[in-house]
């Protein structure tokens, strides 16, 4: 069962999307409240455990009297507000985004991705052969995970799950700019160089797989990895006494990765070294 | 915070730069020798991580001696302020005029941007390069603009040590660069601000009217051409006075956007939460525009004043100089204001003996247009990367370090002093009903006497090129800067208003008037302008960061191309542009597209 903490009671806002009236709590975002309404917004670099960064801009909308979009995952919603998700101006710049960004990165194993590509029509090859891309070859420097930056959108999560919102490890961080910005540690070195303490939770919430497990990278390169036979078991870890709650993904009687629910209140998906990778002792049979 | 520091250990030199800055560290935890005391208790912690805002100038430190930032010495700062080395890492590999891999102790920066390209820039880069190659000792770098368009072509040397050196030189050839590159102490002084002027010394003048009269290192040659007569009337209004007599006066932000900046400072000095800051946003990086460092060069002392009138108004004890990094004499010069005025009680704890405590302080930029972005500006001052922040909340509620603050460019500072002098009724009846006061314009390109003119609200593009002696063959004028836009040689009747160009389709943005004649290969210039945004994109958003890359392939592929030819790629530059405007975090973003598409509509630039 998850426990869901009730805080403070909030005053309720009255706004408008796409017409129609929406009651959120104070304090929610549109996204919030576009999801409350059931309606679905396309969104990358927003993160249920983290500040949203709104970096990718796909879940961008229209607010009546607003210049520009608006970001709906970082936005607050306030009273009064007009908001249209689906208008012509905001889905045009969620295609021409959907478009740049799958021109100049590898979105295969981003959920979800391949389906809004659809829904908006984006046509990311229409920027011709040429056109400037990542082309990054994986960095496997340890043995618990590998960095591919070919799939990094820098969406920043990793960023914050490393730093001040959840780790307080500091080990990575955006060098360089525009775009040649990439996600990097102090001076550029190898992971096992780095303030790195391998506690996996920038890959918990990594969207695009650039961040992966070691056991999943080289399956997938080996063509063995098949989400449609693993099953996820949650359990708790057994490593201390804190208890936090770990998910198993087993394929073939084997724990292919760990993750942990997000919806915990003490742990928010966040593990330790020990938690997210410390399972193999269960494999070896001898 | 568990921090982790690497192995690689500073150099006496690199340890000295930041020692300098910073004092000697106080225990093995900040970079000494391990005493028994350290054993038993760390210091640091919060107090240490309370000057994370020291990064930026302690990498200016290391930087100007060594010429750059070697992982000891970065580690070794970070140790000094607790910041990780990864973060300080992002911030030193962010600006364009520090270097993380090792490169000569001399760095000659050529400016290659508008005026300068018109000018010459590539032949003159190819020149120096064939004469500075390998082994000379001399890492020559192709700038964005250096600001000096009114002298293009432009170039910057800066050679590290102690004190680091710097030399400027414009217009430059071949020779004069290199004697400048190797030898900037005994390179030929810049002329003086005055002679980018050439209304210097005309009555009538309210903005530029010290410039060339007075000596910008004397503060009394400043009181006796009337300083500091606008702060004696700024003590006896008292703050709400000030902020009343601005409102009224219908003055608005010179630097690009238009605020009201009376509405501006009265909803930073109403807000309860404290302290209050005042920032002055000194990043002029726009190219073509260098209006702002000829008032800083040739009235300092103004400047100085004018904060210490907007932070009085605000509430605010302390004002942050915000002043680009390639700007080495306006520094000097107002290094050398802001002691003057600190010994002789205009500034300090007790300005002018009215009980009012106001301090300024001023920090170098690095080399990063997108700092000149209100709240990237913020970051920058902080010690983090220069990437803007999402609006709300807006700076007056929360800016820098949080705190409510008020951010104002140079020129509308500088406005305040004739609006408190002359009142605001005598301001707002010069100019236009909706655009009151003196405009400072930033005249270059094909043009006889390139400079900073200064002409009342209402005088016409054309009133303003006939000052500055337009020559023949006229093609486009460039207004507003790499994101304003372009305009016709037949549209010269467009009034210089903030109304009047907007319904011209087109912006006044900074202030820019570059005129280019037919000589001037217009895809090439477009191609230019587009570099520009790709390289000083911070990187943060999508539509921004891959859009303006998109923005110069197609430009790229169509430079030598027109019409048929070139209309797909130009339906595919309006669909990225349309949604870079759209969806973009920040102004950078939203108007990378504007000039190019000017110059497609407006000047039919591939038909």
């Amino acid at each position: 069962m998850t426990v869901t903490p009730l805080g403070i009671p909030r005053r309720v806002l009255e706004f408008t999307i796409d017409g129609e009236e929406a009651r959120v709590p104070e304090g929610s975002t549109i996204l919030d409240a576009c999801r409350a309404a059931g309606k679905d917004i396309p969104t990358l670099c927003e993160g249920d455990t983290l500040r949203p960064k709104n970096a990718c801009r796909v879940c961008v909308v229209e607010v009546e009297g607003a210049r520009t979009l608006v970001p709906a995952c970082s936005r607050k919603a306030e009273p009064g507000m007009e908001v249209r998700t689906d208008t012509e101006r905001a889905r045009h710049s969620r295609k021409v985004v959907l478009e740049l960004l799958a021109s100049s990165v590898d979105l295969s194993t981003t959920p979800r991705v391949a389906e809004w590509l659809k829904e908006y029509e984006a046509k990311p090859d229409r920027f011709g052969p040429d056109a400037a891309r990542l082309n990054e070859e994986p960095k496997v420097d340890n043995d618990l995970y590998v960095r591919d930056y070919d799939k990094c959108i820098l969406c920043y999560k990793c960023v914050d799950a490393c730093g001040d919102q959840w780790q307080n490890t500091f080990a990575i961080s955006v060098a360089g700019r525009g775009f040649d910005a990439r996600i990097a540690v102090e001076h550029d070195a190898p992971l096992t160089d780095s303030a790195c303490v391998y506690c996996g939770n920038c890959i918990e919430v990594c969207p695009t797989g650039a961040l992966s497990f070691k056991s999943e990278f080289d399956m997938r390169a080996a063509g063995t990895w098949d989400e449609s036979r693993q099953t996820e078991t949650t359990t708790v870890c057994a490593y201390c006494g804190v208890g936090c709650n770990l998910t198993l993904h087993v394929q073939d009687n084997e724990i292919v990765k760990v993750t942990s629910p997000h919806d915990n209140p003490v742990t928010h998906g966040n593990l330790c070294i020990k938690g997210r990778f410390g399972y193999q002792h269960v494999q070896n049979r001898g | 915070m568990d921090l982790h520091f690497g192995d690689s250990k500073p150099t006496d030199d690199e340890r000295a730069a930041v020692d300098a800055l910073l004092g000697p560290p106080e225990s093995s935890w900040e970079g000494a020798d391990r005493s028994d005391a350290d054993l038993r208790w760390a210091r640091g912690g919060r107090e240490a991580r309370d000057r994370r805002d020291l990064l930026l100038p302690g990498l200016h430190a290391i930087n100007d001696r060594i010429g750059w930032i070697s992982e000891g010495a970065l580690d070794y700062l970070c140790r000094r302020l607790t910041v990780p080395p990864a973060e300080a890492y992002g911030v030193a590999t962010f600006y364009a005029m520090f270097s993380v891999k090792p490169r000569p102790a001399t760095v000659l920066h050529v400016c290659t941007d508008l005026a300068c390209a018109a000018a010459g820039a590539p032949e003159l880069c190819a020149g120096i390069e064939a004469r500075l190659g390998l082994g000379s000792g001399v890492a020559v770098e192709r700038s964005p603009c250096l600001g000096l368009c009114e002298r293009a072509p432009a170039a910057l040397a800066i050679r590290a040590g102690d004190p680091v050196r710097t030399a400027v030189s414009a217009p430059t050839s071949v020779e004069e660069a290199v004697l400048a590159a190797s030898a900037p102490d005994s390179a030929p002084e810049e002329p003086p601000a005055a002679l980018a002027v050439p209304q210097a010394g005309q009555g009538g003048l309210m903005l530029l009217n010290r410039v060339g009269v007075v000596d910008p290192a004397s503060l009394d040659d400043y009181r006796a051409h009337g300083g500091y007569t606008a702060l004696r009337r700024a003590f006896e209004l008292g703050p709400a006075g000030v902020i009343r007599e601005v409102t009224d006066s219908g003055l608005v932000g010179r630097g690009g956007a238009a605020f009201p900046t009376g509405r501006k400072w009265q909803a930073t000095a109403s807000q309860p939460d404290h302290p209050h800051y005042l920032v002055c946003n000194a990043d002029e990086s726009e190219p073509g525009t260098f209006k702002d460092r000829v008032l800083m060069e040739g009235d300092p002392y103004a400047l100085v004043e004018a904060m210490t009138i907007a932070g009085y108004a605000t509430g605010a004890h302390k004002g942050y100089l915000y002043l680009r990094g390639e700007y080495p004499r306006a520094l000097h010069l107002l290094e050398h204001a802001i002691a003057q005025a600190r010994a002789r009680g205009l500034l300090g704890d007790d300005v002018l003996g009215q009980g009012y405590a106001f301090d300024i302080e001023i920090r170098r930029g690095a080399g990063a247009y997108i700092c000149g972005e209100e709240t990237a500006l913020f970051n920058s001052i902080e010690g983090y990367r220069g990437e803007p922040r999402s609006k709300p909340p807006f700076p007056v509620e929360k800016g820098l370090f949080g705190k409510p603050t008020v951010e104002n460019n140079v020129e509308t500072l500088v406005n305040v002093l004739p609006i408190l002098t002359m009142g605001a009724p005598a301001y707002a009846a010069i100019g236009t009903q909706r655009s009151t006061g003196p405009k400072l314009f930033c005249v270059s390109g094909t043009v006889e006497r390139p400079g900073v003119y200064e002409v009342p609200f209402g005088a016409t593009l054309g009133d303003l090129l006939a000052l500055a002696g337009v020559r023949d063959g006229l093609r486009a004028v460039l207004l507003g800067g790499a994101a304003g836009g372009f305009v016709r040689a037949d549209e010269l009747d467009i009034p210089l208003t903030f109304e009047g160009t907007r319904e011209a389709g087109t912006t006044l943005g900074s202030g820019v008037v570059m005129a280019f004649d037919d000589s001037v290969p217009l895809p090439r210039l477009l191609l230019r302008i587009a570099e520009f945004f790709r390289d000083e994109s911070c990187g943060q958003c999508v539509p921004c960061r891959v859009g303006t890359v998109r923005q110069e392939e197609a430009l790229h592929r169509i430079v030598e191309r027109t019409g048929a030819a070139a209309a797909g790629d130009i339906a595919l530059l309006r669909e990225v542009g349309r949604a870079m405007r759209d969806a973009s975090i920040c102004g950078l973003g939203q108007t990378a597209w504007n000039a190019v598409e000017s110059a497609i509509d407006r000047l039919g630039a591939y038909e």
